[in-house]
């Protein structure tokens, strides 16, 4: 037979070498084609008496099989849950056929039949569902390179290892690692796959279809270890083993606690790793056919493969880039300031492989990014991460200075000096006057409007808004933000720049707060108005730890301080004049700031009290202030009230145009303000929800909680249009 | 409804529950037998008096599977018309047994029948038996099961026991119970046990330790606070559950907590006519029982929702109640259930409990009513309540009233 998606060499012993090599695609996936073809395959080695064994691989350099097509399990058009369940059994009883040859169990144990030898010849990265095919194979030969990650990374796209993953991993490494392996997706490399029994054999790179053969032909009848007489699970599986159910209970506990229960592809996994552990393959196998059915079905693996995978990777890729504009060659950054905010820019920029000149005041202060960079450097090179070559490499691309002369050369400047229009302006003006006449000028702000910084440039089009997230070598999202007279070429060169540092980047409208710092802000301001009513503060921050976000609202705010959000406060009232919207926390921000010096973590404290060895716990100050409520709310209507804060401020934002597409909206939640990941971000859970249940939702809140829950009226059409903001919600 | 009358009640002495105890060596069946046998010998039974025998066990596997009672019924020489039943329902188990016995009594399905229990926790080990469904994620997830011993130190949270509270309920536990041992005051329940040659093995709890004080117990390492803060990290799935605690509080320890210990408890009970066919003399009646379910996460708060509807059933007030005894699993169920109920804790565990003498998790229930029965008598009371918290998040009671 022959095939689009592999070949199929047969040799003189007899061994059939399966080169798999999908067309088009720049890596091995289980796309449609190849989901059709494979099974022939296998029908195919069953049945044809001249192949007596087989060994396969990849016909691609960039590796075995990165899994499935994310694309493809998107787009799933099963209508009904035994239409889903068929189509993921697919995958599944093709390999299991593989694997005993066509034969039954039964058969296998009692050594009546033996199934074809197969081995697998790993040169490069399996994952998901390319590990689960080696899986599936007798036999598992891996390159010796630390580089090659095999792994099952479902369970972040919420989905779980389908193609018996939850079942051969724990089988041959026993449930503990094999658990981890699963539930957290992270991936080993070839040592410690070998290590914990998930390969076979690590030979030199370029050996091991040669190894692999050598297996076949050496064991011509074969089953698999769960097909032999007398398999024990290692370590220990059942209901009744004294080892395995310390972990069943463990592993729940621990499940609970990093994902809060939020997550469904880890209870999933869990119920297939406890149920699976109990039964004969064939049965465990359908059993995980069966959740990963419920897990494709359901609106949370959607939601997590639209925006954490399709979405975030078309972001990074640049899908914002205006077309056209040839692209940029940076080389050389000129960063300004070497503050906080300067000196992180300063490393991912050096991180990024590019040279930095960073300038301020004077070479102390400059200094002070070289000395940032230091630490971090020095950090991985005392844990192995880096070589202390690479690190010397690395600090050799920053250049501190104080003289705007040096930037003369550079390709692209970010600014992040003082949050000040006259600083900046200064800046603006003395950069100007050295650099390159084509050279885009960025401003990294989290508060002032681009547009009027840019009246201070010369070259308005060439002006462009940059908001990074602090710590910058850590926060994954960039916002950048156009000027009314910023150019396509502005805005080409920054997200060149932001593929080179590998950030998300979203693009948004010029408005105060920009995007994230819109919704934030009403966020935290929910959360220290139940302060104020009386609601338990522990409360608060449990109810939004346990809808998902990484930590409660009052910590956030003693990081950031009272004190900034005393100051916004101010000048916001200031600025406003009459036109100044009551936030109903200003008491509170006066109590806090002005009276009882709790002004934020920073200044010794806040919500929280600090201790030395870096534990804190709330204050119990607060409560002479704000005494607890004698009725406290039920955690669900807390919960209620801090998600449904930041989807009312999404929605407006989006209703503004300050993000123009939810993808965006989406990204820069879960990136820039840590917003549930489970959702698919603040658009995609409104979708979830249902617009016209969330308008309802919504108005019901505000009648309750007052006019800031009321949502735009443009989502009052899309509910009444009965559309949702995504196509397939 | 006919009456069910407590016609006798009669325990072995608890032995520590290690491969040291003194009970260890004794098998299980024959823990069960000697103090089903001495039911007979006490009342003058043949054998055949007795219909049928409910008996709790929590780990009913091994040696104590397959019905644990029906063998013990044999072994003790009850006639093989005397049918067994083998009940679980977790630490309530030999209450409810209790209750299933009354239960037939007062439906007129038998005349005369013993519940009881037994656990010889030294030799079938807590957890014997899996974790059964609450080692299921399905049912993890939906209720957020922690240990029990993160739930007790969850009610000491809630409710405010410091480590000092729940350790001076400790001392004062092993004080009421030695000076109940040196007042005698279980001569009249006691079946010392016996070895295969018949010399006396253990006469006595052997688990208490009288000179107790807090500064012994000031010790003592909070014993849940690893697996609550650390590996896997209880705590944090307790407090998705009660969301209003911000930090637990690890009181409990082995000192202020149940002993794990050997034991076996029975109960006689009978109609009006039984007793006057066989000759025995009622000492009590069994005024109201109930079982109910609570929230399972904090687990142990159970006993003041079953005590609150045997009352109810009973039509009594609390103020009608002269002693009460409520298994002491941990210090704080026992503190939260004098707050909620109102109870002082002179009339609660007069002669100490499970902290001192141990807790035979099958056995315990049938054990403490018999107690409590004991103590009625002693100080010339007339009514008592019998309650026990339940893993899972249960509560059993059983209200009695002497006959004089």
């Amino acid at each position: 037979m022959t095939y689009e998606t592999l070949t199929v060499d047969i040799d003189s012993d007899g061994i059939a070498l399966v080169t798999i090599d999908v067309p088009g695609k720049p890596m091995n996936v289980w796309d449609d084609a190849l989901m059709a073809e494979f099974p022939k395959f296998v029908d195919e080695l069953n049945s044809n008496d001249d192949i007596k064994g087989a060994v396969i691989a990849s016909g691609k350099k960039s590796g075995f099989l990165a899994g499935a097509d994310l694309n493809m399990l998107g787009s799933s058009e099963a209508q009904t849950m035994k239409e889903a369940f068929d189509m993921a059994w697919g995958l599944n009883a093709t390999l299991r056929r593989m694997e005993t040859g066509g034969h039954s169990a039964k058969d296998l144990i009692k050594g009546k039949a033996h199934a074809k030898p197969v081995a697998c010849a790993l040169e490069g990265l399996a994952l998901g569902g390319g590990l689960e095919l080696a899986l599936a194979c007798h036999y598992r030969v891996c390159a010796d390179s630390p580089k090659i990650q095999l792994g099952c990374p479902e369970v972040q796209v919420g989905l779980l290892p389908g193609g018996g993953g939850t079942q051969r991993i724990p089988r041959l490494t026993g449930l503990q690692a094999g658990g981890m392996m699963v539930m957290t997706g992270q991936p080993t490399n070839p040592k410690g796959a070998l290590a914990q029994g998930l390969v076979n054999e690590v030979v030199p790179a370029g050996t091991t279809i040669e190894k692999a053969k050598a297996w076949v032909k050496a064991n011509p009848k074969t089953a698999a270890p769960w097909d032999k007489k007398g398999f024990k699970f290692p370590g220990g599986a059942g209901s009744m083993d004294p080892r395995a159910v310390p972990l069943y209970m463990g592993s729940s506990a621990i499940a609970l606690k990093q994902s809060k229960g939020n997550y469904e592809a880890v209870k999933a996994i869990l119920s297939c790793l406890y149920e699976g552990s109990m039964l004969p393959m064939d049965t465990a196998l359908r059993v995980e056919s069966k959740y990963f059915t419920k897990l494709l079905s359901g609106p949370q693996s959607k939601n997590m493969i639209r925006t954490l995978f399709i979405n975030k990777q078309a972001a990074d890729k640049g899908a914002a880039r205006p077309e056209g504009v040839p692209a940029s060659d940076i080389k050389t950054v000129g960063v300004l300031g070497a503050g906080l905010m300067g000196s992180g820019i300063t490393h991912v920029t050096a991180k990024g492989g590019m040279n930095v000149i960073v300038l301020d005041r004077n070479m102390e202060e400059a200094q002070k990014a070289i000395d940032y960079s230091q630490k971090i450097v020095d950090k991985g090179v005392k844990r192995g991460k880096m070589s202390q070559e690479k690190a010397d490499a690395f600090m050799a691309r920053i250049t501190p200075t104080d003289n705007y002369e040096d930037l003369k050369n550079v390709d692209l400047i970010i600014e992040a000096v003082f949050e000040r229009p006259d600083v900046k302006a200064d800046v603006i003006k003395k950069t100007e006057a050295v650099i390159g006449k084509d050279i885009v000028f960025a401003s990294n702000t989290s508060t002032l409007p681009i547009t009027g910084l840019a009246k201070n440039s010369e070259r308005p089009d060439q002006f462009i808004g940059m908001h990074f997230f602090s710590p910058v070598e850590k926060m994954p999202l960039l916002e950048i933000i156009p000027g009314d007279e910023t150019g396509d070429k502005a805005l080409a060169v920054a997200l060149d720049y932001n593929s080179k540092i590998r950030k998300t980047p979203i693009v948004v409208k010029d408005v105060r707060g920009f995007y994230t710092n819109r919704v934030f802000p009403p966020y935290a301001n929910e959360a220290m108005l139940m302060v104020a009513e009386g609601v338990n503060p522990a409360l608060i921050e449990n109810a939004a730890v346990a809808m998902g976000m990484p930590i409660g609202p009052l910590a956030i705010v003693d990081e950031t301080t009272l004190q900034l959000g005393y100051d916004i406060m101010t000048s916001t009232k200031e600025e406003m004049g009459d036109a100044y919207v009551s936030s109903g926390t200003e008491d509170l921000m006066e109590l806090m700031v002005k009276k009882i010096d709790r002004r934020g973590r920073r200044f010794g404290g806040g919500f929280y009290e600090y201790s030395d060895d870096g534990s804190k716990k709330l204050w119990p100050g607060l409560s002479e202030h704000f005494p607890l409520a004698e009725e406290q709310p039920d955690v669900e209507e807390v919960k209620q009230r801090l998600m449904y804060i930041q989807l009312i401020a999404t929605a407006q934002c989006f209703h503004e145009g300050v993000v123009s597409d939810p993808q965006s909206a989406d990204l820069g939640a879960i990136f820039g303000w840590g917003f549930a990941p489970w959702t698919g971000g603040p658009m995609s859970h409104i979708d979830t929800i249902g617009v016209d249940n969330f308008v309802r939702t919504a108005d019901n809140m505000a009648q309750k909680y007052g006019e800031r829950f009321k949502p735009p009226m443009s989502f009052r059409e899309k509910a009444d249009a009965g559309e949702s903001f995504y196509k397939a919600a | 409804m006919t009456e069910a009358y407590i016609y006798d009640a009669v325990r072995s002495p608890r032995g520590k529950g290690r491969s040291d105890g003194s009970l260890h060596e004794v098998t299980a069946l024959d823990l069960a037998a000697q103090v089903l046998g001495s039911v007979n010998d006490r009342n003058g039974l043949e054998g055949h008096e007795v219909e049928d025998v409910a008996f709790g066990c929590v780990s009913p596997v091994g040696e104590q599977g397959a019905v644990i009672s029906r063998s013990a019924v044999l072994k003790a020489g009850y006639s093989e018309t005397t049918s067994a039943i083998q009940v679980n329902r977790f630490c309530g188990s030999g209450l409810e047994a209790v209750n299933i016995a009354a239960a037939k009594v007062k439906a007129g399905e038998t005349d005369l029948a013993v519940g009881g229990g037994i656990e010889s926790m030294s030799r079938v080990p807590m957890g014997s038996d899996g974790m059964g469904g609450m080692a299921d994620p399905t049912l993890v997830f939906q209720e957020y099961f922690i240990p029990q011993g993160i739930s007790a130190d969850l009610i000491a949270t809630k409710y405010g026991y410091s480590r000092d509270d729940v350790d001076a309920y400790a001392v004062e536990s092993q004080k009421r119970a030695a000076k109940a041992w040196d007042e005698k005051r279980f001569a009249k329940s006691i079946l010392p046990i016996r070895d295969v040659i018949g010399e006396v093995l253990l006469d006595h709890d052997e688990l208490m330790r009288p000179e107790t004080d807090m500064q012994s117990l000031g010790a003592l390492n909070p014993a849940f606070q690893g697996m609550g803060e650390q590996m896997p990290g209880f705590n944090d799935v307790a407090i998705l559950k009660h969301p209003d605690v911000e930090k637990m509080n690890h009181v409990h320890h082995a000192g202020n907590s149940s002993g794990i210990v050997d034991g076996s408890a029975a109960v006689l009970l009978g109609n009006e006519l039984a007793g006057e066919k066989y000759g025995l003399k009622p000492r009590a009646r069994i005024v109201s029982m109930a079982a109910i379910g609570s929230e399972p996460t904090i687990m142990l708060t159970g006993p003041e929702f079953a005590a609150k509807k045997a009352l109810e059933r009973a039509g009594m007030d609390k103020s009608d109640i002269d002693v009460w005894e409520l298994n002491e699993a941990f210090a704080a169920v026992v503190l939260r259930f004098m707050e909620a109920m109102d109870v002082d804790h002179s009339d609660m565990n007069v002669n100490g409990g499970a902290i001192a003498m141990g807790h035979p998790l099958g056995a315990t229930g049938a054990m403490i009513l018999g107690t409590v029965l004991d103590e009625l008598e002693r100080s010339n009371k007339q009514t008592a309540l019998s309650t026990l918290c339940i893993g899972g998040g249960m509560g059993i009671a059983t209200i009695i009233e002497r006959v004089n």
